[in-house]
């Protein structure tokens, strides 16, 4: 049989009537009476009846009951109604077993509602208007469930002393300073526009951000950006993330951190010069056992400039940058982006081999902070020189050299931000680390990460130009 | 200067502050007051860096008459400086929390002048809020080190919250780097304040007409990694505040870059990844039963960062395992690692019903490639041999997955 219901009030009269004639959950299709669907079923009229002795049910059911109501999944009425003939039907404890299936669903749909009815709590953004001398503070908020008059209670013990009403669209709410009266939704065309205190706000928002822990993955998982339409502070977002490592760079930089590679430069600066000066670089321990220096190679006036980690054995040998199998993959990947390897200029943060064992073997030894703070002077005049558009730092040994040790590749991987080296500055994984990860699924997703993020700088860079 | 200048400032130098916890307690507004505290606390916002805004937390001024050189407001930093008029404060706290802003206010303030002084001016913004206003929303309020019992006192009966912070992990690195504060001063503000916490509870038990006195209790925080002091040094600290003061919460701060630094500070952030691990430590400290020996015995003084606490203590002892889910004690099932206090208080009840299954373990979100080779359930024994050196691989979470995690959601819910 096909019952209607409208809310939990007649869901429990139904209910009732159902369970009294013994109506088994399998045998009952419960249907929204707002949608009134034109079927060719004859819908049963619900039975009603009172109260009737000997059919009770925990309370924890009811409480239950209450914010499963509020979701607007149309199975939610057989859902309870299967777990309410179990309770009444031989397993008056069933409530106690949250791992049963039916017990699980329910508390599946009430935890999206608590869930919801909690970021309204928390998103209702008030907003102040005057009419007639009096003050109104009106907001508009879209809610996933239909949760306005759960949520509404809150508002009133929270705001006794102030008229307030919430228009979502479904549902609005009012508190005259004695009672909550609901009405009909309202489209957001009807909400105000803005409030003064608002921009004292978004100041607040900025200053209490700590840009040296960057996190926005987080940020979204707790505040969905379905809600940032109606959140003043959320416009700040995007400003606040682009310039977050500039930021900290300013934090960190205070310390001059000297490079003793700039007792190396040369008195002209052209790349020529400096790539002959770097040959006799003794800035660090590496030049001992490294066959030579390698420096970057590529047009002045590149667009782009690539930043790797160090040069590998291959590149030591050779005395050229990427021509490795990491060369191998970074020219594949270029090419599939449209990107020319000729066109643009290739170098790293570290400019000797490092390596451990023995002659044999030359095992790669990444470098550590000492030996890109002490290399990091040929960098930053490679970058005066080459003057790119956009950087791109592959690993987070690059990324570390402009923003010191801090920043996090997988916190930032691809976020394009503005640095005083280069207009757009981005970070993303070192090619090797494609091919040495061992498990081949993640293997597969970071060098799909990794294409995405260079067509992103061919992108930039061509959005750039136009 | 005018009040939005300020509030860059001044919420600019609050920032290195860690807490942001609004729960604790109840509070209910008069018909002509304004706000509630109702037990959860609800995070309005989230800023770029994960962390949530909740309350509004500012200082009411960054002149401060100390010099310690981990912090931003020292008198020797070249930082700009601001004051607010505890008018200020107070009708921007108003005007936050009509439109929905925040839940309520976290004052701390530089020290100028003297503590009591200091202290004064927290208390009047607190009392005009509560006794002008008809304020209920949350404060938290710094306890200043130092300051007048009767002003503690007053300060505690306007507040939610109090808080005096230890600052670093031992009274040596104190000497170092703050020489104006000990152990031993504020020690004695956080005994006055847990005295008094005490006595009000107490006396409200007999009458809840009684006056409440920080009905949320008091909190600290400690600044990690701003000297090589180990792990084991810093959760015995936190565990000794625990047990003398009753403390809340501890805090812990990874030291942040701050301009312009000491050279006997590190030149690097230590990773969060160390401060989440101290968070997790902290919660097995408080809620499953664990000791700090245990957790960071004296071979490993510091917790390990790629693996969680619980799951390194486990490794170390695996002839604890594995454990039947049917009939172990609560503390075994709170030393399985995946398995967090909520999941075991569910499964004790769940079994008295039914014999639990993988299945059930799934529908309860545990992690089952985790807790697997520790557990036994109705239709599972453990294949991988608990001496198989392969386990840690097995058992590992991926090495990207660890960095996602933040200390702020760690602070938050500290399920393990």
């Amino acid at each position: 049989m096909r019952v209607e219901v409208a809310d939990l009030t007649s869901f429990r009269e139904a209910a009732r009537g159902l369970l009294v004639r013994g109506v088994s959950p399998d045998q009952v299709l419960f249907s929204e009476e707002r949608e009134r669907q034109s079927s060719l079923l004859t819908v049963d009229a619900p039975p009603r009846s009172a109260p009737v002795a000997g059919l009770s049910v925990p309370p924890a059911f009811l409480d239950l009951a209450e914010r499963v109501a509020c979701h607007r999944a149309p199975e939610r009425w057989g859902s309870l109604y299967r777990v309410l003939w179990r309770l009444t039907h031989g397993e008056r404890k069933l409530l106690e077993v949250v791992s049963d299936e039916d017990v699980y669903r329910l508390h599946t749909l009430a935890k999206a509602v608590q869930r919801d009815a909690h970021k309204m709590k928390a998103f209702v953004r008030f907003r102040k208007v005057e009419r007639e001398g009096e003050e109104y503070f009106i907001a508009w908020h879209r809610p996933d469930h239909l949760i306005v008059r759960h949520v509404a209670p809150f508002f009133a013990r929270r705001f006794p002393s102030m008229r307030w009403s919430i228009l979502t669209p479904d549902a609005s709410v009012s508190w005259d300073l004695e009672k909550l009266s609901y009405g009909p939704g309202v489209p957001r065309s009807e909400a105000p526009e803005g409030d003064a205190l608002e921009e004292m706000w978004s100041t607040y928002y900025a200053s209490t951000f700590n840009p040296a822990r960057l996190n926005v993955r987080a940020m979204r998982a707790e505040m969905p950006q379905k809600h940032w339409a109606t959140l003043p502070e959320a416009r700040l977002i995007p400003e606040l993330v682009r310039g977050a490592p500039e930021r900290t760079a300013r934090m960190v930089r205070p310390r001059i951190e000297v490079s003793d590679a700039s007792l190396y430069l040369p008195e002209h600066r052209d790349l020529a010069s400096l790539a002959r000066a770097a040959q006799g670089c003794k800035a660090c321990p590496l030049h001992e056992r490294a066959t030579r220096t390698v420096f970057g190679e590529g047009p002045v006036g590149a667009r782009v400039m690539l930043v790797g980690e160090q040069p590998g054995d291959t590149e030591d040998r050779e005395g050229r940058p990427f021509i490795g199998p990491a060369g191998q993959l970074l020219d594949d990947v270029l090419a599939q982006v449209g990107l020319n390897r000729q066109e643009l200029y290739v170098t790293n943060a570290v400019k000797h081999f490092g390596w451990m064992g023995d002659e044999k073997q030359r095992l790669h030894a990444k470098p550590g902070r000492r030996e890109v703070l002490a290399c990091k002077a040929w960098l930053e005049a490679e970058v005066a020189q080459v003057k790119p558009r956009m950087i791109v730092c592959l690993g987070a040994t690059a990324a570390q050299s402009f923003l010191g040790p801090g920043f996090r590749i997988n916190l930032s991987r691809g976020q394009v931000f503005e640095t005083p080296w280069a207009p757009a500055w981005m970070a993303t994984f070192h090619p090797s680390a494609l091919l040495r990860m061992p498990d081949e699924r993640a293997r597969a997703q970071a060098r799909s990460h990794f294409e995405a993020d260079l067509r992103k700088v061919a992108e930039t860079v061509r959005a750039a130009m136009e | 200067m005018d009040v939005r200048k300020k509030l860059e400032i001044l919420a600019d130098a609050a920032k290195y502050d860690a807490s942001c916890s609004s729960s604790g307690g109840k509070r209910k507004a008069s018909k002509e007051g304004l706000g509630s505290v109702e037990g959860m606390g609800i995070c309005h916002s989230y800023t770029p860096d994960g962390r949530c805004v909740s309350l509004l937390k500012i200082l009411l001024t960054n002149f401060c008459i100390y010099d310690c050189q981990y912090c931003i407001n020292r008198i020797s930093s070249d930082t700009a400086r601001a004051r607010f008029t505890p008018a200020e404060v107070v009708q921007l706290t108003l005007d936050f929390y009509k439109r929905n802003y925040i839940e309520g206010l976290f004052l701390s303030s530089g020290v100028i002048k003297s503590p009591d002084y200091t202290m004064e001016q927290l208390i009047e913004v607190a009392r005009t809020l509560r006794e002008v206003h008809g304020f209920q929303g949350y404060i938290h309020l710094k306890a200043v080190p130092g300051a007048s019992k009767e002003l503690i006192d007053e300060a505690g009966r306007h507040a939610d919250r109090l808080s005096a912070n230890i600052e670093l992990p031992t009274e040596g690195d104190l000497k170092k780097l703050a020489p104006e504060k000990s152990f031993a001063v504020t020690g004695e503000t956080m005994k006055e304040i847990s005295t008094r916490v005490e006595q009000a509870k107490a006396e409200r038990e007999e009458s809840p007409k009684a006056p409440k006195f920080a009905p949320a209790g008091q909190s600290t925080q400690m600044i990690v990694g701003a000297t090589p002091t180990p792990d084991a040094a810093i959760l015995d600290t936190a565990s000794r505040l625990y047990t003398r003061f009753k403390l809340k919460r501890v805090y812990y701060s990874a030291y942040s870059p701050i301009p312009l630094v000491d050279a006997r500070l590190p030149a690097k952030s230590p990773p969060l990844v160390r401060e989440h691990r101290l968070y997790q430590a902290d919660w097995l400290l408080r809620f499953y039963g664990f000791r700090v020996d245990e957790l960071a015995p004296p071979e490993h003084p510091d917790l390990s960062l790629e693996l969680d606490p619980k799951l390194a203590w486990a490794l170390r002892r695996r002839e604890s395992f594995p454990v039947d889910v049917n009939r172990a004690p609560r503390e075994s099932l709170l030393r399985v690692p995946g398995m967090g206090v909520r999941t075991v208080d569910r499964l004790l009840r769940i079994r008295r019903w039914h014999r639990i299954t993988l299945a059930d373990l799934a529908r309860l979100r545990v992690p089952l490639t985790r807790v697997k080779p520790f557990i036994v359930t109705a239709d599972h024994r453990p294949t991988l041999l608990l001496d198989s050196s392969r386990l840690v691989e097995k058992v590992k979470p991926a090495p990207t997955q660890l960095s996602l995690f933040t200390a702020a959601q760690e602070a938050r819910s500290g399920e393990l």
